[in-house]
């Protein structure tokens, strides 16, 4: 059973005028089994907690935790963090010209597995995921996110949540760019992925993703830091009301 | 056996510490006939390896005259940094062998066990080429064609040999392309030349697969200078592939081959490079096709080896909508300089040329895009396109480009596409975040970025270039 523990982070952007404080206190615990969902408005820090959690060299943590299963994972490299199970599905998966999507997918799972998957059975697995997310095969030989939609971006990050099987996934705006049909195949990779066995951090600016992927806890995340917490029906009150009274509650 | 103890001893512990995983062909044999080999080079040294050969009167009078040319030439200073090549201390003519083998165990055991660890053997009976030709030092070592290409009049053979059985076409054909005064190397390789491949490929004969040839310097200081002719008659095809590699040694050796390839009506020929000499090496060759009408000629040019590498695949077209085409890929880490290209001359209406050029540095490697495209007043209606990129690992790498463009009617289409990118941070990001370790994650973009190239090459070279990128990015980063 996984646990993630964000224990009072702060964080800064580094910027051309020096580093400029972006997360400033945020404590945040995702159990196994559960899906969280933290919402705000645009410029609110979300994003930048997704990639400081990752370990994107752009933000440099300044103080606080983030333990995986008990375990600093602020000391581990991009990779070995990745390997001890947290998964980033992007906002803007990046380009890899000439990689082929069945070699980084085939490179990636050997890589979070420890062992190349046997050929065999990896064939497989791989078509019934991508059938799964009404992916073609032609994808496979397509380079990494290169000349893909938006649409088709998200549907890659979010097979490889299913290759990958991570134990705590985060997901920044996977709903963003996405029209009706999409949100829909999306939204079911997503909850196919949930089970007691792992935990979903779920970034989103919109409630709409929410009717498809009901989170147990949602958070509202303004200047930085949690403001409130509650249940699904917080992002009702969200969805009535927007974000206006979290935002003026807290000073910028 | 093996005598890579040997090779330690001339270098120091740090040295050899550096090289360690980095290039997997450093290693030497005993070097019997290297060591007495005499150096440097005069009229004497060209005269005895005419003799040597026995050659005709017509092939000492062409070598005298060349190395008259060459004495005369200035060094080349327009490209790389060529003041480290001593021609007196250059071993020119090492012969290693008696006698060319027919089978590999008829070769001597240390120059078979180079090939089997090159893993050449192997390639010939898996049936992956059609044809070997193994050159050890000066000399071709090791020869073999499929019979049923010999049946049909195909001729693959050294090029002593060609000079030997073959002497009219031979003679009609060599220097024909590529005079011995075309520029200071070519005239060294005229004066010196020995070994290399002679092909002929009859009227509408299709070789299928590749006829390859294996250049392997084994000597400290030693100077090889194959000479490669070949002739595609009218229809025909052929592709041939070649690779480099030599020991690592304290001091430098020299490279200076020259390949003509005449490129009859509507024939195509096609010919692959995967050069990875050790980085003590000056690759300076000269390379050039003459395409008639309706003729194909493809070069496909991977450097990764060398300290220094001059390298200019060069097309003549001819004859009406003949093409020419140039693939390149070129690698530079520490303390080389791969400064490639190609030069497309349209000489006919209709003729079209393209240059795709990849390189990479890293390390504080240079490469240097240098291309020319000339279109002479006759060639209407003829299109060219180049386009290089140049990718930079890290800050302290460097890349250059120099194109020449020289057009002289109105009537023609022309392109011209340059970028240089670096590996960007997000990039790598991406990558590690689904687990790949930084050198892999630069690995992997690399090897995309070459992908364009690496996909037009033979199989097994393919996955050696995927091997030797990997090589080189360990511990590439920080």
């Amino acid at each position: 059973m996984s646990t993630l523990e964000i224990k009072d982070l702060h964080a800064s952007v580094r910027t051309e005028d020096g580093p400029k404080e972006i997360l400033r206190g945020v404590d945040l615990t995702v159990k196994a089994g559960e899906t969280h969902a933290i919402m705000g408005p645009n410029g609110s820090g979300k994003s930048t907690l997704a990639y400081a959690i990752a370990g994107h060299p752009k933000y440099e943590i300044t103080s606080g935790e983030v333990l995986l299963d008990g375990e600093s994972v602020l000391d581990m490299s991009v990779d070995e963090r990745a390997r001890a199970g947290l998964f980033l599905a992007m906002q803007y998966p990046v380009e890899v010209p000439g990689v082929s999507m069945a070699n980084f997918l085939r490179s990636a799972a050997t890589a979070v597995r420890g062992e190349a998957p046997k050929l065999r059975t990896w064939v497989k697995e791989v078509k019934s995921a991508m059938s799964d997310l009404d992916i073609s095969d032609e994808f496979a030989d397509r380079s990494v996110n290169e000349g893909f939609s938006g649409g088709e971006k998200k549907r890659h990050e979010v097979l490889q949540l299913a290759l990958l099987n991570p134990k705590i996934a985060i997901l920044d705006e996977t709903d963003s760019g996405l029209d009706v049909d999409a949100l829909r195949v999306v939204s079911e990779g997503v909850n196919r992925f949930r089970s007691p066995e792992n935990g979903v951090l779920l970034i989103t600016h919109y409630t709409r993703i929410l009717q498809h992927i009901t989170p147990d806890h949602v958070h509202v995340f303004s200047a930085g830091r949690i403001v409130e917490s509650g249940g699904p029906e917080l992002a009702d009150d969200l969805e009535k009301n927007g974000y206006e009274r979290f935002v003026k509650a807290v000073p910028a | 056996m093996t005598t890579t103890p040997e090779v330690q001893q001339q270098l120091t512990q740090e040295e050899t510490l550096a090289t360690l995983g980095r290039y997997d062909f450093g290693w030497a044999d005993s070097d019997v006939a290297g060591s007495t080999a005499r150096r440097g080079l005069s009229a004497d040294v060209v005269a005895d390896i005419s003799r040597l050969k026995s050659e005709p009167q017509w092939m000492l009078d062409f070598r005298l005259k060349a190395l008259d040319l060459f004495e005369r030439k200035p060094m080349p200073r327009w490209g790389s940094d060529l003041s480290g090549i001593d021609f007196d201390n250059i071993k020119y003519f090492v012969r290693s062998s008696e006698k060319q083998a027919a089978t590999w165990d008829d070769l001597p055991a240390d120059i078979k066990n180079t090939y089997d660890k090159l893993g050449i053997p192997e390639a010939e009976k898996a049936r992956l080429v059609s044809g070997v030709a193994a050159q050890y030092e000066s000399e071709v070592v090791y020869h073999s064609i499929r019979e049923d290409l010999e049946q049909q009049g195909v001729i693959f053979l050294d090029t002593d040999s060609g000079l030997r059985e073959h002497p009219e076409l031979f003679r009609e054909y060599f220097g024909s392309v590529i005079p011995s005064g075309d520029n200071k190397f070519s005239a060294l390789n005229s004066a010196v030349w020995s070994g290399g491949s002679f092909i002929y490929v009859p009227p509408g004969v299709h070789v299928e697969i590749p006829l390859q040839a294996y250049f392997r310097i084994n000597t400290e200081n030693m100077g090889q200078f194959e000479r490669t002719l070949i002739i595609a008659d009218e229809g025909s095809y052929v592709h041939y592939v070649e690779g480099c590699t030599a020991p690592i040694y304290k001091s430098d050796s020299l490279h200076s081959a020259v390949v003509e390839i005449v490129v009859k009506k509507n024939a195509r020929v096609r010919y692959t490079t995967i050069q990875n000499w050790s980085n003590n090496v000056y690759n300076l060759v000269t390379k050039r096709a003459k395409a008639e009408e309706g003729a194909t000629m493809e070069w496909v040019d991977g450097n990764l080896g060398s300290k220094v590498t001059m390298k200019y695949p060069a097309v003549m077209l001819m004859g009406e909508h003949a093409k020419g085409e140039v693939l390149s890929i070129a690698f530079a880490g520490e303390g080389q300089h791969q400064d490639a290209g190609a030069k497309m001359t349209h000489l006919a209406p209709n003729t079209s040329s393209t240059i795709i050029s990849k390189s990479v540095a890293r390390g504080g490697g240079r490469t240097s895009y240098r291309g020319l495209i000339r279109v002479n007043p006759r060639a209407t209606g003829s299109r060219s396109t180049v386009k290089c990129d140049a990718l930079l690992v890290d800050s302290i790498s460097r890349s250059d480009t120099y194109p020449y463009v020289d057009i002289r009617t109105d009537d023609v289409s022309m392109g011209h596409e340059a970028t240089v990118s670096k590996v960007s941070d997000d990039q790598l990001f991406y990558l590690m975040s689904r687990g790949l370790t930084e050198d892999e994650a630069m690995a992997m973009v690399v090897r995309g970025f070459v992908e364009p190239i690496a996909r037009e090459l033979p199989m097994e070279y393919a996955l050696e270039l995927n091997r030797l990128i990997e090589l080189q990015m360990e511990g590439s980063v920080g």
